[in-house]
């Protein structure tokens, strides 16, 4: 279902892989991450194989995924590395509750609270052993546009403290734009089955972006263009 | 007792809200306040456990009512019908001749026993079966074969390879009461949330830290389930256990009587298995409401 994907990603660099629903970007993410393999090519991150389930890279899924009878503290536990000890680990995980505007909620069953704080408990989970690959997939799809906006916020301080590559699949055209060193657009042409990488585009700028500013605009236009949206932008 | 507590999402809200009337049931129960969905408002909880306790003894009462109007009428003769007066004095005299406490004794302490040897059994079967498809493959026709035969074919090749004292009685139960946990078990491992297990391997869990982190937690609530059938499967069991030469015990209460007559101490009998039965399943079910809250 995808083919001809070749892309190198710098360490320490963000992707975005924006795409129409359905075109492969789960995917490839998970062939990233070792859980699924590749029919035919290659994976590999430093140089080296990526393995079944790679423990370099840390995944939050596209659905938050939490054990319902966890509470969200012990749900986070769970990215821990291996050999922290109690204390440590305890500490490390109020830490990053704290990260996520949850240490509030650290008692709570999944159950109880919301989907959107159902994906912060996730993303918390997947930075939890600080990964040298962070893949996440719509992470921030389930909140609403405030706090997407804060979490966007939020992962620049993360990557800007520990500099993580970050893969990040979204549909969301701004949040690319604001959080991406590279945009990668996925497409399927009518005469090839398969998606394959359909565009390239390079974000310049310091993070935090002014999200109004017009080189922002510019490529926000190109992209809804090539995703089969007029932008009506100057109309 | 039911699994209704489980999908209804019982909520906890650091809030005070609707708190005028908290009843001694959330009280005891530890349950909060819920949001709205399919369980009950919680203010009226503790009277609903109330009214199904007194709902549930309304035919009971009124069978005891209809029976003792019908003996004592003397429509129906007492060689076929017993006064629940007779009843309660057949109790007495065997309780006199330190009889019914042995008695009661030693079949509670065969099914706890059958039932904890066959209840070990069939978690282990189910486990191998739910997370193996060899083994499944391999184990499930001959267990379902096995489970087939009715409970008594046992009995004649019990008797001769194990004797008649406790260990035929034993294994017999221990056999009724695997099949129910083994079922239960398998079936609900087979079906664990892949997501959550995969995001289990994700994290880097190994089979075994899999097993206890993620696949045998989300089987808690169906491994109960499958201990209360397996419990009342031992009850079922006993009987049939205690037709092997016993000389003691609520089987052999009942057929003891069949032989002389004694109509009063096998209504006795039916009796006491019905209410030991059912108070051992209110226990497990107790077990289960906590367990439930802790898992579910
Ligand atoms: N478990 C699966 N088995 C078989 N096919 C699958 C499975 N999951 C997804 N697919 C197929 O793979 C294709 C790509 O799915 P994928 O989940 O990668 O899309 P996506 O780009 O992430 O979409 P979305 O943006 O909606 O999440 C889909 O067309 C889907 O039909
Ligand atoms: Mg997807």
């Amino acid at each position: 279902m995808l083919r001809d994907i070749q892309l190198e990603i710098a360490p320490g660099e963000i992707v975005a892989l924006l795409g129409p629903s359905g075109c492969g970007k789960s995917t490839l993410l998970r062939q990233i991450s070792g859980l699924d393999r590749p029919t035919a090519g290659t994976l590999t991150i430093d140089r080296t194989a990526v393995a079944p389930a790679d423990q370099r890279s840390a995944v939050a899924f596209q659905e938050p995924r939490l054990l319902p009878w966890r509470t969200v503290a012990r749900n986070v536990e769970l990215g821990l590395p291996r050999g922290l000890d109690r204390r440590q680990g305890a500490e490390r995980v109020a830490e990053l509750l704290e990260l996520v505007q949850l240490s509030h909620a650290a008692g709570l069953k999944p159950r109880e609270i919301s989907g959107g704080m159902a994906q912060r408990v996730s993303l918390a989970r997947a930075l939890a052993r600080g990964p040298g690959v962070l893949l996440l997939d719509e992470p921030f799809g389930a909140l609403d546009a405030l706090t997407r906006l804060t979490m966007q916020d939020l992962l620049v301080d993360i990557h800007r403290a520990e500099p993580a590559t970050i893969v990040l699949v979204t549909h969301d055209v701004d949040e690319a734009l604001a959080l991406a060193d590279r945009i990668v657009l996925l497409g399927t042409r009518h005469d090839r089955p398969g998606a394959t990488i359909s565009m390239i585009l390079d974000v310049p700028g310091a993070r935090p972006r002014d999200r109004a500013s017009v080189v922002l605009t510019r490529l926000r236009a190109k992209l809804l263009d090539a995703l089969g949206v007029p932008s009506h932008h100057g109309a | 007792m039911s699994f209704d507590e489980r999908g209804g999402a019982p909520v906890r809200r650091p809030s005070t809200e609707g708190r005028r009337s908290a009843s001694l049931f959330q009280f005891v129960s530890g349950y909060g306040y819920s949001a709205a969905g399919r369980d009950l408002p919680e203010v009226s909880r503790g009277r609903t456990t109330v009214t199904t306790i007194l709902l549930g003894l309304v035919l009971p009462v009124l069978i005891l009512a209809v029976w003792w109007v019908a003996a004592e009428s003397g429509a129906i003769p007492d060689y076929l019908l017993p006064s629940p007066p007779q009843v309660v004095a057949a109790g007495v005299e065997l309780a006199q001749a330190g009889l019914l406490a042995t008695y009661i004794l030693i079949s509670v302490q065969r099914v706890l026993l059958g039932f904890a040897i066959g209840a070990a059994i069939g978690l282990v079967l189910g486990a191998l079966v739910g997370l193996s498809p060899l083994a499944s493959k391999l184990l499930a026709p001959l267990l379902g074969a096995i489970r087939a035969v009715p409970s008594l074919a046992w009995v004649p090749l019990l008797t001769i390879y194990l004797g008649i004292y406790e260990e035929p009685k034993i294994t017999l139960i221990a056999i009724g009461a695997a099949f129910p946990v083994f079922t239960t078990v398998a079936g609900a491992l087979r079906h664990v949330d892949p997501h959550l297990v995969e995001a289990g391997q994700a994290f880097g869990l190994g089979r075994l830290a899999l097993l206890s982190t993620v696949q045998l937690p989300a089987v808690v609530p169906s491994i109960v389930s499958g201990l209360r059938l397996a419990l009342a499967q031992a009850w079922l069991f006993l009987v049939a256990a205690e037709l092997i030469a016993s000389s003691m015990g609520l089987g052999f209460l009942l057929i003891d009587s069949q032989n002389n007559g004694r109509i009063d101490r096998m209504f006795l009998a039916i009796i006491l298995l019905g209410v030991l039965g059912k108070t051992t399943d209110a226990l497990v079910g107790l077990g289960e409401r906590a367990l439930l809250q802790r898992w579910g």
